[in-house]
């Protein structure tokens, strides 16, 4: 089955990335492919392993500051900022939908 | 032996410094570094020099010449990532592995170039350009190749170093450095130790501070160690090993620098050789040397089994599943508002979010996210990503039985033939690529375990053919232990560099002599 436009258009929103053109859908269309071989394995009864150092406890420190006021290094590498804030552009604003934006899916 | 040489004084850590920055520029045409520091490093050699005069070296990486890749954060040194993204980003801090090196002493030279991300098996996918095998300027290829019948160019012959970690195994494989910092998390240190005939270290999952290398993976990223011998590989690793408070996915177990014992009884050894490694697509060559490797481990008296790993091949399917799904998470962080590139796009958040990514990132890196943003939808979460988690779980299992059967070791190829031509290489897509060039390195990062590529042999072709030991969790001692006595047996030829001017025959036999320490 191929990815409906109106998921592609979701993933774009989600991810804030756009396909470009129809080799970037295609790609997405063959590495779902690829991932349907998963579904030769049978994993009846297996637990999802999310790390490999499932088995042992997680090192948690004391919640004591130990470092920080570092303000000045921190800022150095935006590019807009004005005094201690970085600036942004208005925000909740949301991205135009897929008929009003330029995007390659608006061809399909 | 170059320690023991500046501990000496018979050369001084600015001389190798030196040395080392002059054979860099000569390498220019393999594009292995983004950024060479040569200020900085030369203050690094000074004082590491004042140290030895005084006699009082940190230890034995004190003045030694060293390489990070580009995905380290390296304080006051730009930081790319081979990315539109990064460019320009000088890091406020230092990755834990590099602060450790220097705070033994170590000489930093510069920054080694990779695939965008560290998502590639060719270091041919960076915003600055493809890294060049030294290899392909070596003696042993060009005898083998056939003599192009047109153009005196050698354009079109030369070879990739693998990936990701391309530019630090050229790095050390050309002798600018004696140990490069790498990353692995599919093979991106073994793959180019492969191609490069250098030694690639992937060091269990947990043992090493990922503080400070920017993520692909979360739970299967680990710094990796290229050097040119065994011992080094261990030095390093003594110097790197243990927890990190700054990252909660280190062990807190403590860690023992240790020395390796020169082997010389292997008969209390029992290697495994997994059958599913004997992968499609895999050279006859390379068949054969692994035979052959087999063999010699049988006729010094060790015991040779084969063994299982029944889910080898789903390896990459699950690796990318879940490798896609956590970069897309990971690749988040990158919107143009507090460092990197940004996007003039001024007319919302989002706009500027999407432009600055569109502007920022490679169409490998972008493929990715859009995968894994499919993947971790909801309706799909279930049926991709928790799937393939439960797949990595029989992945690890199928090591843990073999390992509980009494094996030691297993030993297999790294990859499946020897480096491709970039004209071949460039024909079929990232994606592709790595997907056939991960197969054989993969699953060790699925179960965290330790993995190292030895240099073995030199292919038809000319070009260096590596094979691979997988150990069990944290048993580093005992992989690099079987893995030193297995280079000591094979005896890797050295590579045999015409283009490379000689300064000062001297000092570069030093620098040709495998070791540091």
């Amino acid at each position: 089955q191929k990815v409906s436009v109106e998921v592609l258009d979701h993933l774009e929103q989600l991810a804030l990335v756009d396909f470009r053109d129809a080799e970037g859908v295609e790609r997405l269309q063959k590495a779902v492919q690829f991932a349907d071989q998963l579904h030769e394995v049978n994993t009846d009864g297996v637990e999802p392993m999310d790390s490999v150092l499932e088995d042992r406890c997680l090192y948690l420190r004391e919640d004591d500051v130990t470092e920080g006021n570092c303000t000045k290094e921190l800022l150095e590498n935006a590019k807009e900022k004005v005094e201690e804030y970085f600036v942004a552009p208005p925000g909740n604003i949301p991205l135009p939908k897929l008929g009003e934006r330029e995007t390659f899916l608006q061809g399909s | 032996q170059v320690a023991v040489a500046l501990k000496e004084g018979r050369v001084t850590p600015t001389e190798l410094c030196q040395r080392c920055l002059s054979l860099i520029k000569s390498t220019k045409f393999l594009n292995a570094y983004i950024t060479v520091a040569e200020e900085t490093a030369l203050k690094q050699a000074e004082a590491s020099e004042e140290r030895y005069k005084k006699g009082q070296p940190l230890g034995v990486l004190d003045g030694i010449p060293i390489a990070v890749k580009d995905n380290f954060n390296t304080a006051g040194i730009e930081t790319t990532c081979a990315s539109n993204m990064l460019r320009g980003y000088i890091s406020p801090y230092n990755a834990t592995v590099v602060q450790k090196l220097l705070d033994q002493g170590a000489v930093l030279l510069g920054k080694t170039n990779l695939d965008e991300f560290a998502m590639g098996s060719g270091s041919t996918d960076g915003v600055f350009g493809p890294v060049r095998n030294p290899w392909s300027y070596s003696r042993q290829y060009k005898e083998k190749s056939v003599p192009k019948s047109h153009s005196e160019d050698k354009e079109p012959d030369w070879v990739i170093t693998g990936g990701s970690s391309g530019g630090s195994a050229a790095a050390v494989s050309s002798f600018t450095c004696f140990a490069a910092l790498g990353s692995d998390t599919g093979g991106s240190t073994r793959n180019p130790a492969a191609h490069c005939g250098v030694v690639g270290l992937k060091p269990t999952y947990g043992l090493i501070s990922r503080h400070g290398l920017i993520p692909l993976v979360n739970s299967m990223d680990v710094p990796g160690i290229l050097t040119r011998c065994v011992d080094d590989a261990a030095v390093v690793l003594g110097s790197l090993a243990g927890h990190d408070p700054k990252d909660s996915t280190t062990i807190q177990d403590n860690f023992k620098p240790f020395e390796l014992p020169n082997l010389t009884d292997v008969s209390k050894l029992s290697i495994g050789i997994p059958k599913e490694y004997h992968a499609p697509g895999l050279s006859s060559e390379i068949l054969t040397i692994w035979s052959k490797a087999a063999d010699l481990f049988q006729n010094a008296g060790a015991k040779v089994v084969e063994v299982s790993l029944p889910h080898t091949r789903y390896s990459i399917v699950c690796y990318h599943v879940l490798c896609t799904a956590e970069v897309a998470s990971n690749m988040a962080r990158f919107d143009g508002l507090e460092y990197g590139h940004r996007s003039n796009m001024n007319e919302s958040t989002e706009s500027m979010y999407a432009a600055t990514r569109r502007e920022g990132f490679n169409d490998v890196v972008r493929g990715r996210i859009l995968s894994g943003n499919y993947f971790l939808l909801k309706q799909n979460y279930e049926k991709y990503f928790i799937k393939a988690q439960k797949v990595r779980r029989l992945i690890a299992n199928d090591f843990v039985k073999v390992f509980r059967s009494g094996v030691d070791v297993l030993l297999t190829p790294t990859t499946l033939s020897d480096a491709a031509p970039y004209m071949e290489f460039i024909k079929e897509d990232n994606r592709t690529r790595s997907a056939q060039d991960d197969i054989l390195t993969q699953a060790a990062n699925m179960a965290g375990l330790p993995a190292i590529n030895v240099p073995t042999a030199l292919s038809e072709r000319g070009l260096p053919v590596g094979l691979q030991f997988i150990g069990r969790s944290f048993q580093e001692k005992q992989l690099l232990t079987v893995a030193k006595w297995f280079e000591k047996q094979v005896q890797f030829p050295m590579i045999q560099l015409e283009e490379v001017k000689r300064h000062d025959h001297g000092v570069f036999q030093h620098q040709k002599s495998a070791s540091f320490s």
